[in-house]
C-alpha cells in the first residue's frame, strides 16, 4: 500500500536497529557440574543416565552407569548415597532417588542379561590386580575393557570382599552380587581364589603393574577389662563367618561396641540370629556416629537399642558395665564415673578394621601410613607400577569409594603402561542450588520404595529393601532437575522480550542473538537449571 | 428531488446518500437533529451494514471515527461547540494519520458562559488542526458540501469538516434539493483507502517521529492542503456538471465587481449581508459582498483574484480572538495587504445579526479597525468603571446580567 | 559424541517449552514459528515486561486466531519503543491514536470490520496502565458496556513510566514515584480495573502476569474464543521504574504473585470463574525488597507498620479470590 511518509511503517524495520549495541555483558550457556555427579564416588554421569532412563531407555542408561560402574545392582543397593544427599531436590522436596533409579537399570540388566562387550584391540600388556573386592573388581573391568590382560588373586573362597564378607544379604542378596561379579569375570577376567599374596614382587612377575585392593579385614581390637567368661567377638568375624554353613553363635543379649555401619550390620545380624536384645554402646553422642543414618533407623526399627555416651568399662560373663560419658568443648568424651550394667551373653566389638599391609614387605618405595598405604593423586604407590585403592588406601571405606578407586587406578594403570599419563578432564564449575529457577520444576515428591515388613526384617534375612516399579523409577528419573546442564526446555527462547534467543532445534543447545540482546539477563535468571551465565562485555 | 424539511435532516439523508459505514456520535446541541434522524436511518437499514456507534463523548466519537476509517470504513461523525473542542486531540490526530473522515459542526459558541447558540468560535478555534474546513452558506450548500466533502476526503486522504451555523441552519426548515442516491453514488466512488489495517498486509499506523523527520511530515500535510486549493474547485466544478447547481469552492463574491468595498463573511449570514448590499447599493454605495466557503486550506489566491484591488474589506467574524481581534481577518490581511481592512465581530452566541446592525456597521464614520456589532456600549463601560474601581477578580458576566435585570 | 536428542525431564513442568504436552497444549512462545508480534529491534528497556507481556499477548492472540488480527495502540512506552520513525517492531497490523482514546479507536475498528463483514478479523487494543485506568477510562467504560467486539489488554507497570515514572491509578500504596515522594503513595487510593471491568459483566475478563506464560497464553486464547468486550489486565514488571534489577522482571512479577498482592484469576459476565492458586506462598517483603521503589520501608529503623499494611491488602486478595486452599 501507499503509505504516507514517516507516520506510517512497513511491518519489522526494526530489525534493521540492532539493540545489540546497548549491551554489557552477554549470556553464555554453559555445562555445570551437578551436585550428584559431583558427590558420586564412583565418577557416575548421573544426570547423564537418568536422562536416558527418563527418555525412556533403561538400556541405554545402564549403559552410561557402566561407563564409570560396573556394579549398579550392587550400589543400588549399599551405596550410601552421597549423591542423594547432594542432590539439589532434597533443598527442593526430597532428593531424587538415584540410588534407586539405579538399582533397577542394574536390576533390568540382570534380567535381561545385558552384557558390555571388551572392544578395545589387546594391549598385550597384563596387569595383576589383588584383592577381589569392588575396588579390585572395579579396576578388573575398566582394564579389561582398556585391552588389558587381567588377573585377580584375592585370598577368599569366593569373590566380592567385603561386599560378601562384610555385608549382610538382607542389604546385598547373593544372587546380585554374583550376577554383577560373574558379568566382569566373563569379559576374560582372570580369578584366582585362594590366592593370598605375600611376595608381590614375586607375583607380579610376568605383570606389567598392579593393582593392590585387599581391603581392610582386621576388626581393629581395644583393650576391655573382661572375666574369663566374657564372651568377646569382632565384628568383621562375625559377619565373614555369616557367609560359614553355621552362623556365629552370639546369645540371645549382645552387645555391639562401636558405632559405625560395621556396628549396625552386626547388631541387626543379631537380632536376625534370634537375639531378644541387642544394644550398641558408643561413647559419643549420635549424631557423631559415623553410621550412616539409614542404617541407625534401620536398625532402630528392628529392636536394636542404642546406648549413646557410653563405654564398656567391664565385661562379664553375662553382663557388661558401661561408664556414663559427656562430651568435653571440644566434643571428646570424658568419663563421669557413672556406670550400668547391661546383660550380655557375648559382646561384639565393631571398633574399626584395619589393613593388612604385609605384602607390600621389601617393595622397594612403598610408604605406609597410620595403618594405609601413601599412594599419589594417581593411586601409585611409591613403587612405580604399583597402584592401590580400596578401603587400603586413604579414603572413606565404602563400596562405591572402592569402585572409583578402580576405575582411576585402571586409567592410571592404562597411561602408565602406555607411557603417558592420565589427565582427567577440567572440572565444571558447580551447578549450585542458588542457580537455578526452581520455579519451573513441577511439585513432585520423592516415591518410596517399600520395605520388608517388620516381623520378616527380624525372623530373616530377605532383603529389606525393594525395587521400584518400572513406571516408578521412570518419575523418579524425571523428577531429576538436569542441575547445570540446558535440557531444552524453551524457557530463554520464552522469556527474551527482544527474541535475541534463537532455538536451533533438534539438539540441547539454543543460541543468542547477539545483534539484538541487550543483556538483560532475564535467561539467565528463568533457567531452570542454571545452564546460561552472564559475562562481561570485552569492551 | 426538492423537499421542504429540516437543515438537519437534509445534511443526514445527505450523508445517509454518501453510504457511510460507520457512524459515531455523541449528542450535543444543535447537532442532535442531524444524528438522530442517521440513528433512523441506520435502524431502518437503509445503510447496509453501517454500525452506528453510540459513543460516551465526543472524544471517542472521533477516536472511533479514526479506527474505523484506518480500518477502511467510511466513516461520519458530528459536533458542535464544546464537544469540538473536546474532540481537539483526536482532530490533530485525525488530519496527522491523513484519514477521510467528514465531520458536520453545527456552530455554536464556546463557554464559558455555556451557550448553546450560533457563533464561530468552535471551528475556528481548530482552524490550525490540519482538516480542511467549508462553511455552508445555505441548507442546500450543507447538504451538497457533504458529498463534496467525502469526494475530497478521500481523494487528498484528509479530514473534512462541514460547518454550518447551528439552530440558523441546522433547525431551519426550507427547501432542499436531494440529490438521488444514483447520481450520489455516480459521483462518489467506493471508498478506497490510501492505507489499511489489514492482516495480509500489516503496516503501522500512527509511528513516533522525531525532529528529524517531523518538519517533512508537517511539510507534506501543508502541501496536501495547498493541493486540496486545487481540488476543492475541481470537485466543484463536477459536482455543478454531475447536479446542476453552484455549491462549494473557495470563495464567492455578490455584486463586488464595481464594489469599493466588499464585505467578508462565512456561513448563513450571507444572505442577510446580500440583502444588506442590495439596499446599500440602491443608496449607492458600492458594496459588494464575499463568503469564504474554503477556510482551511485559506484561498489566499482565490481571494487575490476576487478582491484584489478593493479598497476597502470589511470581514464580518462570528468569532475573534480575545485580546487579539479578528481570526479570519489576519488572513485576509495576509492575502490582501493593500486593503483597508475592518473587523466586525457579530452574532456571538447567537445574537442576531440585523439588517439595521449591518447598515449601521458599514455606513459608520470614520469606524475603528475592531468593532462588536450591536455591542451594548452603555453597559460594558459601567462593567469596566466598576472593575477599575473594586479591583477584584470575578466573574463579571455575573455583573452585567445583574445590571440587565436591574435595567441597566 | 553426538548430543542426545532434546529431552524433557520434569513431569509437568512448568518451562515454556514442555514437550510432554501436545503439540496443541505446548505454549505459543516455545514454538519455533511463533508469531513475534513485536519483533527484535525495538527499543524498551532491558527486561522490559511490557515488551514481554506484548508479545506474550499477540503472539497468542495470533495463535488463535490464525493470524487475522488487528491491534490498536495507546500512547506509551509500547508506541513509543515500538515505532520510533523509520522503523516498526510490529509485524501485525498496529494503529496508534493517542493516549486515552484506544478502546475506542478499537471500537471504530470493530465497527468497520462488522460494517464490512469481516468477521474473521478481530480487534485487539493495547495500552498500559495510564491509557487504561487513567487518561482512557471513560473509552474503555464506553467499550465496555457497548460490548464492543474488542479485546483490550492493559499492561499494567504502576505508574507512567514513559514520562518518568509519575504515579498512576494503578500505583500501589507506598510505592516510590516520582510524584509520590516519600514516604511513597497514599494508602487507600487507586483503583481496581478488572474488578471495575467485571462490574460490567461483560463476558470475560481476567488478570495474569508476564511470569505465568502458559496461563497468560490460555487467556488470550480464551479471550478470542468469545465476541463481545473482553478484558485482559497483565502485570509486567518496569525494571526502570520499579528499580528493579533487569533481570529479575519475571521473578518480581511471580513475587507479586506468590505474596498474594496480585491476584490472578478471571471472571465471565461478572463472576469469578477461576483463580490461580498461590503455589509457594512468599511474605510480601519478599516481593517489596525486590524493588528500589519500596526501599524506603527497609531503611532504618524498616517501617514494619507500612509493610504490614501491604500484608494485610495481599491478606485481603488471598482471602476474597481464595488463593490458598
Amino acid at each position: 500500500m501507499d503509505k504516507p511518509f514517516a507516520i506510517t511503517l512497513g511491518a519489522g524495520g526494526s530489525q534493521a536497529n540492532k539493540t545489540g549495541a546497548w549491551r554489557t555483558e552477554r549470556p553464555v550457556y554453559l555445562d555445570r557440574l551437578p551436585p550428584c555427579n559431583d558427590a558420586c564416588p564412583a565418577g557416575e554421569n548421573i544426570q547423564r543416565w537418568l536422562a536416558l532412563a527418563e527418555e525412556p531407555s533403561y538400556e541405554a542408561a545402564w549403559r552410561e552407569i557402566m561407563r564409570d560402574n560396573p556394579f549398579p545392582a550392587i550400589t543400588g543397593r549399599v551405596c550410601y548415597r552421597p549423591c542423594e544427599s547432594a542432590c539439589n531436590r532434597g533443598k527442593l522436596d526430597e532428593a531424587v532417588g538415584i540410588n534407586a533409579v539405579e538399582r533397577f537399570l542394574g536390576d533390568e540388566a540382570i534380567a535381561h542379561g545385558w552384557m558390555v562387550p571388551a572392544t578395545a584391540g589387546p594391549s598385550g600388556k597384563g596387569v595383576l590386580v589383588v584383592g577381589a573386592g569392588p575396588a579390585g573388581l572395579s579396576a578388573a573391568y575398566h582394564l579389561t575393557l582398556l585391552g588389558h590382560a587381567v588377573t585377580v588373586m584375592d585370598s577368599g573362597p569366593a569373590p566380592g570382599g567385603m561386599m560378601r564378607f562384610g555385608i549382610p544379604r538382607y542389604r546385598l542378596p547373593r544372587d546380585v552380587l554374583d550376577a554383577e561379579i560373574q558379568r566382569v569375570l566373563d569379559m576374560g577376567v582372570a580369578l584366582e581364589l585362594g590366592r593370598t599374596v605375600t611376595d608381590l614382587a614375586g607375583a607380579m612377575r610376568g605383570f606389567d603393574a598392579a593393582f593392590l585392593a585387599v581391603g581392610a579385614h582386621i576388626g581393629r581390637r581395644a583393650f576391655i577389662p573382661a572375666g574369663d567368661s566374657a564372651r568377646i567377638l569382632d565384628a568383621v568375624s562375625v559377619l565373614r563367618g555369616m557367609e560359614d554353613a553355621s552362623a556365629p553363635l552370639l546369645g540371645r543379649r549382645v552387645v555391639v561396641y562401636g558405632g559405625g555401619d560395621t556396628a549396625m550390620d552386626a547388631a541387626r545380624t543379631a537380632r536376625r540370629l534370634g537375639a531378644s536384645d541387642a544394644v550398641v554402646v558408643y561413647r559419643r553422642t549420635r549424631d557423631r556416629m559415623p553410621a550412616h543414618d539409614s542404617e541407625v533407623v534401620e536398625a532402630a526399627e528392628e529392636g536394636v537399642r542404642m546406648k549413646w555416651l557410653s563405654t564398656i568399662a567391664y565385661a562379664g560373663g553375662g553382663t557388661v558395665t558401661i561408664e556414663r560419658m559427656r562430651l568435653d568443648e571440644s566434643g571428646f568424651p570424658q568419663p563421669t564415673g557413672e556406670f550400668e550394667e547391661l546383660a550380655a551373653d557375648s559382646v561384639v566389638l565393631a571398633l574399626g578394621q584395619e589393613a593388612d599391609l604385609s605384602l607390600l614387605a621389601g617393595l622397594a618405595g612403598v610408604e605406609s601410613e597410620g595403618g594405609v598405604v601413601k599412594v599419589g593423586p594417581d593411586l601409585m604407590t611409591g613403587c612405580p607400577g604399583v597402584f592401590a585403592g580400596g578401603d587400603m588406601v586413604p579414603a572413606e571405606r565404602t563400596v562405591t569409594v572402592a569402585v572409583g578407586h578402580g576405575k582411576k587406578a585402571a586409567r592410571h594403570i592404562d597411561a602408565w603402561l602406555r607411557g603417558g599419563s592420565h589427565r582427567p578432564p577440567p572440572r565444571h564449575p558447580m551447578a549450585a542450588f542458588d542457580l537455578l529457577n526452581t520455579w519451573y520444576y513441577s511439585d513432585a515428591p520423592a516415591s518410596v520404595r517399600p520395605k520388608l515388613d517388620l516381623a520378616r526384617r527380624m525372623s530373616t534375612f530377605e532383603e529389606v529393601q525393594g525395587g521400584l516399579e518400572e513406571s516408578t523409577a521412570l518419575f523418579e528419573a524425571r523428577r531429576c532437575l538436569s542441575c547445570g546442564n540446558c535440557f531444552a526446555c524453551d524457557n530463554c527462547y520464552g522469556v527474551c522480550p527482544d527474541n535475541a534467543v534463537i532455538e536451533l532445534g533438534p539438539g540441547p543447545r539454543y543460541e543468542i542473538d547477539l545483534d539484538f540482546c541487550k543483556g538483560c539477563g532475564l535467561c539467565v535468571s528463568e533457567c531452570p537449571a542454571g545452564a546460561i551465565t552472564m559475562v562481561p562485555e570485552i569492551t | 428531488m426538492l423537499r421542504q424539511l429540516e437543515g438537519s435532516q437534509a445534511v443526514a439523508e445527505t450523508v445517509a446518500l454518501c453510504r457511510p459505514e460507520v457512524i459515531c456520535a455523541y449528542p450535543i446541541s444543535p447537532q442532535t437533529h442531524i444524528v438522530e434522524a442517521l440513528s433512523r436511518i441506520t435502524r431502518a437499514g437503509r445503510l447496509g451494514s453501517c454500525e452506528y456507534v453510540n459513543v460516551e463523548s465526543e472524544f471517542a466519537a472521533l477516536s472511533a471515527c479514526i479506527g474505523a476509517s484506518a480500518a477502511g470504513a467510511r466513516t461520519y461523525t458530528a459536533t458542535a461547540s464544546q464537544g469540538l473542542l473536546y474532540m481537539t486531540e483526536a482532530l490533530y490526530n485525525a488530519s496527522g494519520l491523513g484519514l477521510p473522515i467528514v465531520m458536520t459542526v453545527a456552530n455554536r459558541a464556546i463557554g464559558a458562559p455555556i451557550n448553546i447558540w450560533n457563533d464561530h468560535s468552535d471551528s475556528m478555534s481548530q482552524r490550525d488542526c490540519g482538516w480542511i474546513q467549508l462553511y455552508a452558506e445555505t441548507n442546500q450548500e450543507a447538504a451538497d458540501l457533504h458529498v463534496q466533502a467525502y469526494a475530497l476526503a478521500e481523494e487528498l486522504s484528509l479530514p473534512v469538516m462541514v460547518c454550518m451555523d447551528g439552530f440558523v441552519l441546522t433547525h431551519a426548515f426550507e427547501r432542499v434539493d436531494l440529490p438521488s442516491a444514483e447520481q450520489v453514488d455516480a459521483f462518489l466512488p467506493a471508498f478506497e483507502p490510501r492505507q489499511l489495517l489489514d492482516p495480509d498486509d500489516p503496516v503501522s499506523i500512527g509511528a513516533m517521529v522525531g525532529p528529524e523527520a517531523f518538519t517533512e511530515v508537517r511539510f507534506l500535510a501543508h502541501a496536501r492542503h495547498l493541493e486540496a486549493l486545487e481540488r476543492i474547485p475541481a470537485v466543484a466544478d463536477r459536482f455543478e456538471r454531475a447536479f446542476g447547481r453552484r455549491s462549494g469552492g473557495l470563495v464567492r463574491g455578490y455584486r463586488t465587481g464595481d464594489a469599493d468595498t466588499v464585505v467578508l463573511a462565512l456561513g448563513s449570514v450571507l444572505g442577510t449581508l446580500q440583502d444588506v448590499v442590495d439596499e446599500l447599493r440602491e443608496s449607492g454605495a458600492a458594496v459588494g459582498a464575499a463568503t469564504l466557503t474554503t477556510f482551511r486550506p485559506f484561498p489566499s489566491e482565490a481571494l487575490r483574484a476576487l478582491l484584489g484591488g478593493k479598497r476597502k474589506v470589511v470581514v464580518l467574524e462570528r468569532a475573534f480572538s480575545t485580546g487579539a481581534g479578528g481570526i479570519v481577518s489576519a488572513d485576509v490581511r495576509a492575502a490582501l495587504p493593500d486593503a483597508e481592512l475592518r473587523t466586525v465581530v457579530a452574532g456571538l452566541g447567537g445574537r442576531p445579526v440585523t439588517k439595521a446592525a449591518l447598515h449601521r456597521a458599514l455606513t459608520a464614520d470614520d469606524p475603528p479597525p475592531l468593532t462588536f456589532l450591536d455591542l451594548d456600549h452603555h453597559l460594558v463601560a459601567r462593567e469596566l468603571a466598576r472593575a477599575r474601581a473594586r479591583r477584584r477578580p470575578g466573574p463579571s458576566a455575573g455583573n452585567m446580567l445583574r445590571d440587565l435585570a436591574e435595567g441597566g | 559424541m553426538p548430543a542426545p536428542r532434546t529431552k524433557f525431564y520434569q513431569v509437568g513442568s512448568f518451562a515454556v517449552g514442555n514437550r510432554l504436552l501436545p503439540p496443541e497444549q505446548r505454549a505459543v512462545q516455545a514454538a519455533p514459528d511463533r508469531g513475534n508480534a513485536l519483533t527484535s529491534g525495538h527499543r524498551a528497556c532491558r527486561g522490559c515486561g511490557e515488551a514481554l507481556g506484548a508479545r506474550y499477548a499477540m503472539d497468542a492472540a495470533i495463535r488463535a486466531t490464525g493470524g487475522r488480527i488487528v491491534t490498536v495502540n495507546a500512547t506509551g512506552c509500547l508506541e513509543v519503543f515500538s515505532t520510533p520513525y523509520p522503523e516498526s517492531a510490529w509485524q501485525v497490523p498496529w494503529l496508534h491514536s493517542l493516549f486515552g482514546n484506544a478502546p475506542a479507536v478499537a471500537t471504530g475498528v470493530a465497527a468497520a470490520l462488522k460494517a464490512k463483514g469481516r468477521t474473521d478479523v478481530r480487534v485487539v487494543a493495547q495500552g498500559g496502565d495510564g491509557g487504561t485506568v487513567d487518561i482512557g477510562f471513560a473509552c474503555l467504560s464506553g467499550m465496555f458496556e457497548r460490548g464492543d467486539d474488542v479485546l483490550y489488554i492493559c499492561y499494567d507497570n504502576q505508574a507512567y513510566m514513559n514520562t518518568g515514572v509519575q504515579r498512576s491509578g494503578a500505583t500501589p500504596p507506598a510505592a516510590r514515584t516520582a510524584t509520590t515522594p516519600l514516604p511513597g503513595n497514599a494508602f487507600g487510593q487507586g483503583k481496581n480495573v478488572p474488578l471495575i471491568a467485571m462490574a460490567h459483566e461483560i463476558p470475560y475478563v481476567a488478570t495474569a502476569t508476564v511470569a505465568d506464560l502458559r496461563d497468560l497464553e490460555d487467556k488470550v486464547r480464551r479471550a478470542m474464543e468469545v465476541r463481545g468486550a473482553r478484558y485482559l489486565h497483565i502485570l509486567v514488571p518496569c525494571p526502570l521504574g520499579w528499580a528493579a534489577a533487569a533481570r529479575d522482571t519475571i521473578r518480581v512479577a511471580r513475587l507479586a504473585t506468590e505474596s498474594g498482592l496480585f491476584p490472578v484469576f478471571e471472571a465471565e459476565r461478572g463472576e469469578v470463574t477461576g483463580v490461580t492458586k498461590i503455589r509457594r506462598r512468599v511474605p510480601v517483603d519478599d516481593y517489596l525488597r525486590s524493588q528500589g521503589r519500596y526501599a524506603h520501608l527497609f531503611g532504618d529503623p524498616p517501617r514494619a507498620d507500612v509493610i504490614a499494611r501491604i500484608q494485610a491488602s495481599a491478606d485481603r486478595n488471598i482471602r476474597r479470590f481464595g488463593l490458598v486452599d
